[in-house]
């Protein structure tokens, strides 16, 4: 089964490219310390210098920073906090979303209204809130991200829930005497898992966004180069010097986009295969 | 009861062959298949799932998925003009005209947010240039000739106030609109309860002799048959492998595959044995009732639809108890309130004199081994992400059973059940809907029960299919002493497996006794107009076919 979801996976040709992408950054955030010795707040060249410089190949900002070498620390932040807050938001929604879907009723509403409660504020605005609130760090962006991603995919796990817990097998788990912690991990959800592994890829690109747009405002941590803070602080510049805000806004760009595709590939690979799955 | 052979065919299916898409399991849904249909005369086309009746219907009509199906070659000769070689839009203005069809699903088949009369009425829109008044006089004839009560109150009702009957009625007034020479049938009854097919199938009838219509009637049930045809055509694989008059193929078939159809249906076996195994009642039921609220009206009161309404029942070791009755009589929910899936709403439940109802969730776990179920819809009630041994074996892991004794006694209940042990390791979706349900017996004997609750276990399966679960069932019964509450809406089934049968109407059990003589003496007149809905009563099957075995491919 998983070399045919690796087949359909790969005529998908935007996941595959998404895939390379996501898989070069990932390099670039791994070795940055080896690309770039030096700090990327360091100044390595005049201020000013344009791309493709011996000095400074994609340029220096205003004091003279290497952008190459921002673009390489700032993929450590990105992806770091794209993936521990998905990680977060994952483990809360799906919890949340698990527990109401399987029991219904009174904790189903609560839990429902709950996340109504969350979903009615402007999610970046309480970003910014709970950013501002806890002083701008690694930790508490991490947070602020994770607590207004959850709640979509809290619905949407309630919702495959729901509709998975009326299904014949549960009903055969639960007059086979099983618990319902073992039903919730073993029977339903990795019937659910498909959805989730989808919306995760996409919300992995979404924490990063929000990072950026933290970082430009400058509520990012402030001892972190991120793709963000670079182009919120060149953006004065922005007629004189283009490349400053020019590359970081491609690195976004691209690492967005390369998560968009691998979800929409493996929502791809996971459906038709079930469909298959039911029909034979 | 032709009288028609004279006449020019109406319809006429010359070496048909439907292509399936490259990788499917046989490379033609139907290969050379060549049939005639004449005017007044209904042609039952009969065969199992996959047999490719139903894409002989959706060939006439154009209605072949494209690009998955294709004609590769033959000919369907429409009055004499090919149908095949036509442009589009001339097959589309044929369609409508000469060629109605009904289909299977009536809940799905009709637009929820159209009313039935503009549903009606776009037909004849699109066909023909009466003016509105002209429609409007039409459309209301037709509801009231398919037997529609207040033709002007269902013109202006949307889809959801009707019932699944009331709707079918509603495609047939659509697919009659234009008083088509042929009308397709695609096993218009399946979804309906037999009371209602009963009436479906009478109407059905009634207007073919009125119009002197061509039927074309796909079904999977020999009873219909019996019931409607003039002709049969007995499928297998995409091939014909009989076709002639009703009386000939029903009493005197001659390929050895129809003559198997024959004798799996169930219902003509031998009598059972009276069922003596007095002493003490396993399950005693006693005033079970059991409501669910309906969406309240606003500041108004809850109205609740009652669903189990004082059920009394007691079940012996050993017996089979059949609860029958049409769909919404209450039969599921009782079943489901006896293994515990549902909490009544008052009532006694003594199981060997302990009442389940009073128990808490855990004082009532070790009661759940005793009492287990056997599910409906094979598709549905195996996991597809387990394989098949942990799917068996987790009931008695999570009843302490150390996990790999739980597996060896696993591959000794697939044997039982007819399987090989090897299929333990493979997943659900490698296995017929017959073979899923076998699973599911296994998994419900696993925790070693004295009460099976089988709920319609075989009313998604193939006639033949169904006859060797439903002694495979009986076998096992037998053999391990248990208790049965079976579920079905086929009386012939309840006669086959049951020993005592609980005749279920709105909630309600209006009759219970002897299987034998409930369903051969009813007294009541609900068991009694049940009995004669069943599709083809007045078709007494062969003898020499009775006894003959079935058992062919699982």
């Amino acid at each position: 089964m998983p070399t045919d979801f690796i087949r359909a996976f790969q005529r998908n040709r935007g996941a595959v490219f998404g895939v390379v992408v996501l898989g070069l950054m990932l390099l670039l955030a791994i070795f940055a310390d080896l690309l770039f010795p030096t700090s990327p707040w360091d100044m390595t060249a005049a201020p000013f210098t344009p791309p493709f410089d011996a000095s400074a190949w994609l340029g220096t900002d205003t004091l003279g920073r290497d952008i190459a070498s921002g673009i390489a620390h700032g993929a450590r932040v990105s992806l770091l906090v794209g993936v521990v807050a998905t990680a977060v938001a994952v483990t809360v929604g799906v919890l949340l979303g698990a527990i109401a879907g399987y029991h219904g009723g009174r904790i189903d509403s609560a839990i429902v209204h709950f996340t109504e409660l969350f979903q009615t504020i402007p999610n970046f605005v309480l970003v910014v809130v709970t950013v501002a609130i806890f002083t701008p760090s690694l930790f508490s962006i991490v947070g602020a991200i994770a607590l207004v991603s959850w709640p979509p995919l809290a619905r949407l796990v309630r919702g495959e829930f729901l509709s998975l817990r009326e299904r014949e097998f549960v009903q055969a788990a639960i007059t086979s005497g099983q618990s319902t912690t073992t039903i919730i991990l073993r029977q339903i959800l990795p019937n659910s898992l498909s959805p989730i592994i989808v919306s995760a890829s996409l919300m992995v690109a979404t924490s990063i966004l929000l990072e950026s747009s933290l970082s430009f405002l400058g509520l990012g941590d402030p001892n972190a180069m991120t793709w963000g803070f670079m182009i919120g602080s060149a953006r004065t510049v922005l007629r004189q010097a283009w490349w400053m805000s020019f590359f970081p806004g491609v690195a976004i760009l691209l690492t967005v986009l390369a998560l968009n595709l691998i979800g929409e590939g493996l929502n791809d690979a996971f459906n038709p295969r079930l469909r298959r799955g039911r029909r034979t | 009861m032709t009288g028609a052979t004279a006449m020019e065919p109406l319809l006429e299916v010359r070496r048909l062959t439907v292509a399936l898409p490259e990788g499917s399991d046989r490379p033609f849904a139907v290969e050379r298949i060549s049939f005639a249909i004449t005017a007044n005369e209904i042609l039952c086309v009969v065969g199992e799932s996959g047999s490719g009746k139903s894409v002989i219907g959706h060939a006439i009509m154009g209605l072949l998925p494209k690009p998955d199906l294709r004609i590769a070659a033959g000919a369907i000769l429409l009055r004499q003009q090919n149908v095949v070689a036509m442009s589009e839009a001339k097959q589309r203005a044929l369609r409508g005209h000469r060629v109605g069809m009904i289909f299977q699903e009536p809940m799905t088949a009709l637009n929820p947010l159209m009313r039935i009369g503009a549903q009606i009425e776009e037909v004849l829109e699109i066909h023909t240039d009466m003016d509105r008044a002209q429609r409007r006089k039409l459309v209301l004839e037709m509801i009231r000739s398919v037997g529609l009560p207040n033709p002007e109150e269902i013109r202006r009702s949307y889809p959801f106030r009707l019932s699944g009957g009331q709707r079918q009625r509603v495609m047939i007034a659509m697919a009659l609109a234009l008083k088509p020479d042929l009308l397709i049938a695609d096993e218009p009854t399946t979804a309906l309860d037999v009371m209602t097919q009963k009436q479906i199938l009478d109407l059905i009838k009634t207007i073919q002799r009125e119009r002197h219509m061509a039927v074309m009637f796909i079904t999977h049930d020999f009873g219909v048959v019996a019931e409607i045809a003039d002709r049969v055509a007995v499928m297998r694989e995409g091939h014909i492998v009989e076709i002639g008059g009703a009386d000939d193929i029903l009493n005197q078939p001659q390929h050895p595959y129809t003559r198997q159809l024959i004798a799996s249906l169930p219902g003509h076996g031998a009598p059972r044995p009276p069922f003596l195994g007095q002493g003490e009642p396993l399950l005693v039921a006693e005033n079970i009732r059991k409501s669910f609220p309906l969406a309240s009206r606003f500041m108004g009161k809850v109205r609740r639809l009652v669903v189990a309404d004082d059920i009394n029942l007691t079940i012996h070791p050993g017996e089979t108890v059949g609860l029958v009755g049409s769909s919404g009589s209450g039969k599921s929910t009782l079943a489901r309130t006896v293994v515990g899936l549902l909490k009544p709403d008052g009532g006694r439940l003594l199981f060997k004199g302990t009442d389940l109802l009073r128990l808490n969730r855990r004082a009532f776990k070790p009661f759940r081994r005793d009492v287990q179920m056997v599910f409906q819809d094979p598709y549905a009630s195996l996991n597809p992400r387990h394989r098949v041994g942990d799917i068996i074996a987790q009931g008695p892991i999570a009843f302490g059973e150390n996990p790999a004794t739980a597996l060896a006694h696993a591959k000794e209940l697939l044997e039982l059940v007819g399987l090989p042990a090897v299929a333990a390791s493979r997943y659900p979706h490698e296995f017929s809907g017959g073979q899923r349900q076998r699973i599911s017996i296994a998994r419900a004997l696993a925790v070693k029960p004295a009460l099976l609750i089988a709920d319609e276990p075989v009313s998604a399966l193939d006639a033949s299919v169904q006859s060797q679960v439903l002694r495979l069932l009986d076998d096992i019964r037998h053999r391990l002493n248990l208790a049965m509450l079976f579920i079905t809406h086929d009386l012939r089934i309840a006669a086959e497996i049951c020993d005592t049968v609980g005749v279920m109407q709105h909630g309600r059990i209006v009759e219970y006794g002897p299987a034998d003589k409930v369903l051969s003496q009813p007294s009541e007149p609900y068991t009694r107009s049940l009995l004669e809905a069943l599709p083809g009563r007045n078709w007494r099957i062969p003898r020499e076919f009775a006894t003959a075995d079935a058992a062919v491919n699982p």
